[in-house]
């Protein structure tokens, strides 16, 4: 799972699998361009893992990403792998979600991993190939009460995810996504009445068949392996990090 | 490297294509590699390339279609390894180019018989060993053929998709005991079963591209490129995954 020499963009690396991400790649010895609206966590980061200072900015804009990847390539000359992890989530069945709910949700979730991608495939069709894994979900193959927008935005990642693999497969370009299940992530815990008790924690790691919930880094881990050569026959895959949860 | 240093590893089919490549992949991290087959002088042959690589194997006999032999292949593992730690179920068989009607019983039970019992069988005896030894992975082998269907495949596709739904009811069964249970869904890939098979259609000459040309990325894999996707489910990288069919496929389930 060695990623040597490989220069990486991790979006929404601020925090929770995305931070992981990044880490996991550093380590595993990529140069990792960080990427985040939150300047803080994105600087924290980045001085963590010593890499170059963090690129802040919203994916919900394209010349944001486009912005990104001219920057990388001039800074790198290259670009190797693509992590688009930045999503928001919100809490809400369809008929209480309201208009900029709706539209802020697919301008992450969906409009910014079109702006990266979009920017990333001719840099990485000049490097001769790339991956590129997004961040797809349990709710983009599932139903489930509660985050309507949130699954129909997964569910539209589930299909870009695909649509572009089979776009590239000549190409040298691999494009697969994760879809992790209840991970232990800022996320988890966000966008709700009140963050949950400890009892309601406890019943969400139950639902799960393995009954705990995921570490970001368990997530970061398969990013990784998409990432890597190991998996150079990949493409197109959508890869449950979910403890058994879409088994059933 | 050494990923797998102290893991004790049962490979069925260990001693062909993704078989054999995947047993030499875990010996090259450290493992120590049971080469279980029903062909034992090439199985030693395999054990032997991989000693000779520096590597621990041991060859086994097995015929995955038969309760006994399979039981006593685990006990000699297991006695002689101490332990198992991950179960690959790869041993597999296919009839090609039939549809049902031209498949004959025999062919259905056969091919049942080694892809779908032959897993069964290996898994029952191994559970109770893993949760002795407080966890272990089983890794199976399916296909893509378990994910879609194919022309000409009617027997193997229903083995293969039964081999992936029992990965998935084995894996919430034991999600609680540190037992994680995935499989692979490899494509086309370049093993002397898939050269048979072209042999069997006309030649690998005449027919190869039709190989190649049915996966998005315009080619077949190679054994290592589907042993490095069953070392990584093996691995504690792959710690939260588990009841996952794992598509190897260069595109061809995207589509």
């Amino acid at each position: 799972m060695d990623v040597t020499g490989k220069v990486a963009i991790v979006t929404g690396a601020a925090s929770g699998m995305g931070a992981a991400t990044a880490r996991a790649l550093a380590r595993r010895g990529a140069t990792v361009v960080i990427v985040d609206r939150n300047a803080e966590g994105a600087g924290a980061i980045a001085h963590e893992i010593e890499t170059a200072t963090p690129v802040v900015g919203d994916v919900a804009s394209s010349a944001f990403c486009d912005g990104v990847v001219a920057d990388t390539m001039e800074t790198h000359g290259r670009l190797d792998v693509l992590v688009n992890a930045a999503g928001v989530i919100v809490r809400a069945p369809a008929h209480v979600t309201s208009d900029d709910e709706w539209r802020r949700i697919f301008s992450v979730n969906v409009d910014g991993v079109f702006y990266m991608s979009r920017a990333a495939v001719p840099a990485m069709l000049e490097g001769g190939g790339g991956a590129i894994v997004n961040f797809g979900s349990i709710w983009g193959d599932v139903g489930s009460g509660g985050h309507a927008a949130y699954a129909a935005t997964k569910g539209a990642v589930h299909q870009l995810t695909r649509s572009m693999a089979l776009q590239h497969a000549r190409e040298g370009i691999r494009v697969n996504a994760v879809c992790p299940g209840e991970i232990d992530t800022p996320m988890l815990v966000s966008e709700r009445p009140a963050p949950p008790t400890p009892d309601e924690l406890e019943a969400i790691a139950e639902s799960v068949p393995m009954g705990r919930l995921g570490r970001p880094d368990e997530v970061a881990a398969v990013v990784a392996f998409l990432a890597s050569d190991e998996a150079s026959y990949m493409t197109g895959a959508l890869v449950a990090v979910d403890a058994g949860y879409l088994a059933r | 490297m050494s990923r797998f240093e102290g893991i004790r590893v049962l490979v069925t089919g260990g001693n062909s294509g993704i078989g054999r490549a995947t047993a030499q992949a875990f010996a090259a991290e450290g493992a120590a590699v049971a080469v279980a087959a029903r062909d034992e002088a090439r199985s030693d042959i395999v054990a032997a390339e991989i000693e000779s690589a520096g590597g621990r194997a041991v060859a086994v006999r097995c015929d995955v279609t038969d309760e006994a032999s399979c039981r006593s292949a685990v006990d000699a593992v297991v006695a002689t390894l101490g332990g198992l730690d991950v179960l690959f179920n790869n041993a597999g068989v296919i009839y090609r180019e039939r549809t049902a009607p031209e498949t004959t019983p025999e062919e259905w039970d056969h091919t049942f018989a080694v892809n779908v019992r032959g897993t069964f069988l290996m898994s029952r005896l191994v559970v109770p060993v893993m949760i002795e030894g407080g966890g272990g992975v089983i890794v199976n082998n399916a296909s893509y053929f378990g994910l879609v269907g194919g022309k000409g495949t009617a027997a193997y596709s229903a083995a293969k998709g039964a081999v992936v739904l029992l990965t998935k009811a084995m894996a919430l069964d034991h999600a609680r005991d540190g037992i994680r249970v995935n499989c692979v869904c490899p494509g086309s890939v370049d093993t002397p079963m898939l050269r048979g098979e072209m042999e069997e259609m006309g030649g690998a000459d005449a027919v190869r591209h039709r190989f190649e040309d049915k996966h998005p990325v315009g080619r077949i894999a190679t054994p290592e490129e589907v042993a490095a996707a069953v070392l990584y489910l093996a691995s504690a990288e792959a710690a939260f995954v588990t009841g996952v069919a794992l598509p190897i496929d260069g595109g061809l389930t995207a589509q």
